[in-house]
């Protein structure tokens, strides 16, 4: 796909910037960098500013302070420029509904300056791409919901762009056509694509990420490659209880007594860290079952286990 | 540093670039073809309706206003009435649509296409369909007895004009009114009463001093003096009064319009 640019700076650098709106303040003070080439996993509950730092990128919105710049292009001021080479996944389904599949390529095709004489064929990549070639001239409204999303995307990759921003890829698919599209995803990250992907399932980062970011708040609360956040915020494994709340409360308060973190999932209590739990702890603590640690249970310590 | 847009993409992107209007027009085009049929036989019915109940009703009993036969009245007084509903109506319906259901205008501003560029595109899109579905009354009014001048040829664009202005209307409304419903109250309250006031299918000559006066502020008033100049005499200086009004409403509604996508659209 696109050449990696011999540009040495990050794709995207954001740097101090603070969005508000009204008296809520949806990005603050955020700091963050994704290098050319690599995939970056933005994690985060819902509201923790991750759609908003998207609309920053895109020159959607404007940033209240700091500052901005996509593939070497200061934004919002030249953001037009870096939207050439960008290609946008939205949350959001805003196909064309009353064109058909291949008319709604045929316009980004034409948005994305693709010279007339090539359009065609971008558009034949892009369909055979998403596996829609069969369907290019089916009308949106008669595509399946992962039709849909991947046409989506089609049409974020008909200009090979050398950035592609994707925001919840694939909130409410299928698992098969989750699979389909990691593997569209992870195909992109070989072929040089810099990839900045929101989302809010762990294992799609952990399997896509080379990278992640964990927001909160508006501001990333840690970074790093999935293993190396598990072993600085979770460990290896942990230990996982289910009983009476009053038996979990009781667990909770002996482990981090002794120093150990603890998460709530649903009816059970995590016990982090485990393989550094004194024997005696664990005695104490009863019989519970042991598994590996998660990208989950670093996301709900860092982010806080209630919503808001 | 190095430039890095040079490999890809051309380094120098205007405020105003042919290729994204170009884009959006194709994508209207694309549309249109689905629904040209329907919005050709409207355009067509409506006036002949109009013509056939005001000029076989009222008609039998005015013979002529300010020296027109009746049906050159009401054939050119349609005119101003199509152009109204051809522009304002996709101003406000298919541009909130667009916007807030579709999530279309959310899609191109994505992409390279800057808001600047999305209002230019859409308000001459509209306009442009204003004005051929504007002029087909002043046709079918030719089979009813009209007969053809060169000064005709200047209705689509008069019609462009004044959907241009109608457009943008539609479109500010659109980022003004919370909900599609709302625009009832637009249609009731501000597009109807303004034909008490326009001399479309009677003239102001009789309505008191206050109306009259009321009639100078209104586009769709101008918009009608200057089809009938253009079909059947112009009047020089009254006519470039005219233009100029419905120049400066143009520009008036496409400021107050792209402030309002502005604001709705790059919160």
């Amino acid at each position: 796909m696109a050449t990696p640019p011999v540009e040495t700076g990050p794709a995207i650098a954001l740097t101090g910037v603070v969005k508000r709106f009204g008296r809520i303040t949806a990005v603050n003070e955020l700091d963050l960098d994704v290098s050319y080439g690599t995939v970056l996993g933005l994690l985060g509950p819902n509201g923790a500013g991750k759609s908003t730092t998207m609309r920053l990128l895109t020159g959607q919105t404007e940033p209240d302070e700091g500052t901005i710049s996509v593939l070497g292009q200061p934004v919002p001021e030249r953001s037009k420029q870096a939207r050439l080479r960008m290609g946008v996944v939205p949350q959001q389904d805003n196909l064309d509904t009353e064109l058909t599949t291949r008319q709604n390529l045929d316009v980004f095709a034409s948005l994305y300056r693709i010279p007339r004489g090539e359009r065609r064929k971008a558009v034949d990549e892009a369909l055979a791409l998403a596996m829609l070639t069969d369907r290019a001239d089916a009308k949106v409204t008669e595509l399946s919901g992962g039709m849909r999303r991947r046409l989506l995307i089609a049409r974020g990759l008909v200009h090979r762009p050398d950035l592609v921003l994707l925001d919840e890829p694939t909130v409410g698919l299928d698992p098969q056509v989750r699979q389909e599209l990691w593997s569209l995803i992870d195909r992109l990250r070989t072929e040089g694509v810099t990839i900045l992907m929101s989302t809010h399932y762990i294992e799609e980062a952990e399997r896509l990420a080379d990278d992640v970011a964990v927001m909160s708040h508006g501001r990333v609360v840690a970074r790093g490659a999935p293993l190396t956040l598990l072993s600085e915020h979770a460990g290896t494994e942990a230990l996982e209880f289910f009983g009476t709340p009053d038996k979990l409360g009781r667990i909770e308060a002996l482990s981090r007594a002794a120093g150990l973190p603890t998460r709530r999932t649903g009816p059970s209590v995590s016990v982090l860290r485990a393989e550094s739990a004194p024997a005696a702890l664990v005695e104490s603590l009863g019989s519970g079952s042991r598994r590996a640690a998660t990208l989950e249970d670093v996301f709900v310590l860092l982010t806080g286990e209630r919503l808001e | 540093m190095t430039d890095t847009a040079s490999h890809t993409a051309p380094t120098t992107v205007r405020r105003y670039e042919w290729v994204a209007f170009e884009a959006i027009w194709v994508r209207e085009l694309t549309l249109f073809r689905r629904y040209w049929a329907s919005t050709t036989f409207s355009a067509i019915v409506q006036p002949t309706i109009y013509l056939l109940a005001f000029g076989l009703g009222v008609g039998t009993l005015i013979t002529s206003i300010n020296g027109l036969s009746y049906v050159e009245y009401v054939g050119t007084g349609t005119v101003a009435m199509a152009v109204l509903f051809a522009s304002a109506f996709p101003g406000m319906f298919s541009t909130f649509v667009r916007r807030v259901f579709q999530r279309s205008y959310d899609a191109l501003l994505a992409a390279p296409v800057d808001i600047e560029e999305l209002v230019l595109a859409e308000g001459t899109w509209i306009a442009a369909k204003a004005g051929i579905f504007g002029s087909i009354p002043l046709v079918v009014t030719f089979f009813f007895g009209l007969t053809p001048t060169w000064g005709m040829l200047f209705v689509p664009f008069i019609a462009f004009l004044a959907g241009l202005g109608w457009a943008y209307f539609g479109m500010w409304q659109s980022t003004v009114v919370k909900t599609i419903d709302a625009f009832t109250y637009i249609t009731s309250a501000v597009l109807t009463p303004l034909f008490l006031v326009a001399g479309t299918f009677f003239p102001i000559s009789n309505l008191p001093p206050v109306l009259q006066a009321l009639a100078q502020l209104n586009p769709l008033f101008h918009c009608v003096q200057l089809v009938r100049d253009a079909c059947f005499g112009w009047q020089p200086l009254a006519d470039l009064y005219h233009f100029a009004v419905l120049l400066a409403f143009a520009l008036l509604m496409w400021e107050l319009a792209s402030t309002g996508m502005r604001r709705r659209l790059l919160a």
